[in-house]
């Protein structure tokens, strides 16, 4: 196994757009404050001396317009990655992702494709409150006509964007913001990776715990704690949204017996709620326990840190959920 | 920058110093709070309005209490001017129970509904709707009260805006619509987001009457925004009034300025509208140099008394988490 480097997720999404960006001619990036300022979370800092203000292209606070041209751009053959600064103000351009992005190939009868990926951090933790902290990861996924990534390893920040950049169709990948800064190693021959699969981060035997995105880190800390209780948790990190790695998951599941889902969505019509359906209809009788969520508090997330923290799932709640689901509170 | 005499000649000695003392209150305010954030007693995103103060002092000055003002992130400035105690803004701050928001909104989310300030709003262009209903509640309830909607010359971009503009014209509701145009939204420069830098214009494309003033210039801003308020309560429908002002400090704290040189913050810190206040009194035998040092002397007073209230009062309770999502029975 070769070496590798030890760099941030910011970097490995930096070198993802780079990357995209030699490769191929058709590709640019365009979003708020992408150029100049460098990035909202300094991902594309230095970019736009690199690339020019062609590649890298600045927009006005105009969401709805610049992803509509993105969705126009990819029809006609380019392979723009739009950034949207944060989930909160895709909502200003929910109505063209949804109803443009996701519908056209579909209802021009397979004509129109749009090879379109739009890139989003997303998430809470930075005690931002309730406008600037939503995780709508879920909502999305909810869309036919569009896949949805979350990177949560600095191999799938590095890796996804070019396969999604393949895709014939709009391609959504959430960067969470808790994880931009954080670093792992990279290895030296890191690629582009798969974006139909789940991937299993850590092995048990005991319990599933499905996490994704911002609560990956916190699943594998709760894995850790449960291991000095002697239990054995598999930790399932979903990578791919929307079409669900099922297979995966019930693999685990009929494995462990028992599932915990960790999503730091509102718990009502969650993604936690979607795969717990699909965990009854493909895995009822191998359950040994009912299926846990641990969600977001269903409260616009407050300001003040513990407030904030009590808000969302943490590693405690997800440990206490597995412990429930083993009969040993 | 315009003489501060020139607009209004009958200006009191009184007035003129409830005018720079309210400037002050707010830079000072400003330069507590950045000190609490780099002591981590203020957290998330803070934006500071150092440089701005004539705008927000000189139209707030002209309101009446039935008046209703909707704000922007950037607002400690506003809700200072709209007379809601720097103790409850200074505990919001802090994300107190105590705050004016009962610390849920911490810093982009100031609101006193007796004071008719219907908020901090993260999202750029986000109250700009909200301010046509208020004038239209207040317009169907028949008072001739005022709507100030305070917005940045980002906002501008947004559909939002245009939206916004178009329904209060059409409606000849009673909105101020006043734009702080400080030459950038974060990093992007006006003529970089707008093809048309000339904002008033944009009211004009809606039949709306605007002007466009010297945000430096207190005095000046004043006279504008008592003409255009007194036009909108003689029922002669909305007025857009662009303030042409600058924010001296970066957008928030985490941003590194690439998009600006030092030489063009120093060039408008040369207009700053408190010095240029202060030293036109004094040049014109209206203040002495003691008076101002007393001034800020009383300031500090009030802002050292602030920052105890804050310290002083407690966090909600983790129980109340999901208190105030809905009216409670
Ligand atoms: C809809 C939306 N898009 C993007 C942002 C991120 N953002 C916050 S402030 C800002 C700049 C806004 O500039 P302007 O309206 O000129 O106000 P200023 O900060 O200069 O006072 C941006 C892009 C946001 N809050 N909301
Ligand atoms: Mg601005």
């Amino acid at each position: 196994m070769s070496a590798g480097t030890e760099i941030t997720y910011r970097e490995a999404v930096r070198q993802a757009i780079c990357d995209a960006i030699a490769r191929d001619g058709r590709v640019f990036l365009m979003g708020e404050d992408v150029g100049r300022y460098g990035g909202c979370y300094a991902v594309s800092k230095g970019l736009l001396d690199e690339y020019g203000p062609e590649r890298i292209r600045d927009t006005p606070l105009s969401e709805s317009a610049f992803v509509g041209a993105g969705i126009g751009a990819a029809i006609a053959g380019m392979r723009p990655i739009v950034e949207v600064m944060t989930v909160n103000f895709s909502l200003l351009a929910l109505d063209q992702i949804v109803n443009n992005a996701a519908t056209l190939r579909h209802m021009s009868g397979g004509q129109v494709g749009v090879p379109l990926v739009i890139r989003m951090a997303t998430g809470a933790g930075r005690q931002l409150a309730a406008q600037h902290s939503h995780s709508f990861e879920g909502w999305y996924a909810g869309v036919p006509g569009i896949k949805v990534l979350a990177p949560a390893t600095i191999e799938d920040a590095r890796g996804m964007l070019w396969t999604a950049l393949e895709d014939p169709d709009p391609v959504i990948l959430f960067e969470h913001v808790m994880l931009y800064n954080a670093s792992g190693i990279l290895p030296a021959d890191a690629g582009p990776v798969p974006i139909d699969k789940a991937a299993v981060r850590r092995e048990g035997g005991d319990v599933t715990i499905v996490a994704y995105g911002g609560t990956l880190a916190k699943a594998l800390a709760a894995a850790e704690d449960l291991a000095g209780d002697g239990v054995s948790a598999e930790v399932i990190d979903l990578r791919t949204l929307r079409p669900l790695d099922d297979s995966t998951i019930l693999a685990s599941v009929a494995k462990t017996r028992r599932a915990v889902i960790a999503d730091e969505g509102w718990r009502t019509g969650s993604l936690a709620a979607e795969i717990s359906a699909r965990i009854m209809e493909g895995a009822f009788w191998n359950l040994d326990a009912p299926v846990a969520r641990v969600c977001s508090a269903e409260v616009p997330i407050p300001y003040p840190r513990h407030l904030e923290e009590a808000a969302l799932p943490q590693p405690a709640a997800i440990a206490a959920a597995a412990r429930a689901a083993l009969g040993r509170p | 920058m315009t003489e501060p005499h020139a607009a209004k000649p009958h200006l009191t000695r009184e007035h003129l110093l409830g005018l720079l003392r309210e400037m002050i209150r707010i830079r000072r305010f400003e330069a507590k709070c950045a000190e609490l954030y780099q002591a981590e007693k203020i957290r998330g995103f803070l934006h500071l309005y150092d440089g701005e103060e004539a705008v927000a002092v000189g139209v707030e000055g002209q309101l009446r209490p039935g008046d209703a003002v909707v704000s922007t992130y950037r607002e400690h400035g506003h809700a200072l001017a709209r007379g809601i105690p720097m103790t409850a803004v200074m505990a919001e701050m802090l994300g107190r129970r105590d705050g004016c928001s009962r610390g849920r909104g911490g810093s982009m989310h100031i609101f006193d509904a007796q004071r008719r300030f219907f908020g901090g709003n993260a999202i750029v262009g986000g109250g700009l709707p909200l301010a046509v209903g208020l004038a239209l509640a207040g317009r169907m309830g028949g008072g001739d009260g005022v709507t100030i909607c305070f917005f940045g010359d980002g906002a501008v971009a947004e559909g939002e805006f245009h939206e916004s503009l178009n329904l209060a014209a059409l409606w000849g509701l009673p909105v101020l619509f006043v734009c702080e145009n400080n030459l950038y939204a974060m990093g992007t420069a006006l003529d970089r987001a707008q093809a048309r830098t000339d904002l008033a214009v944009r009211a004009a494309s809606y039949g709306m009457p605007a002007a466009a003033v010297d945000g430096m210039n207190v005095v000046a801003v004043e006279a504008e925004t008592a003409k255009a308020i007194a036009a909108i309560r003689a029922g002669q429908g909305p007025f857009f009034l662009e303030c042409r002002t600058y924010r001296f400090r970066a957008h928030s704290m985490f941003d590194a300025q690439l998009y600006r040189t030092k030489a063009e913050i120093e060039e408008w810190q040369k207009r700053c509208p408190i010095r240029s206040l202060s030293r036109w009194m004094e040049d014109s035998g209206l203040v002495h140099a003691g008076e101002v040092a007393a001034l800020e002397a009383g300031i500090d007073r009030e802002i050292e008394d602030a920052v105890a209230f804050a310290e002083a009062s407690g966090w909600e309770p983790v129980e109340d988490l999901a208190r105030d999502v809905m009216a409670s029975p």
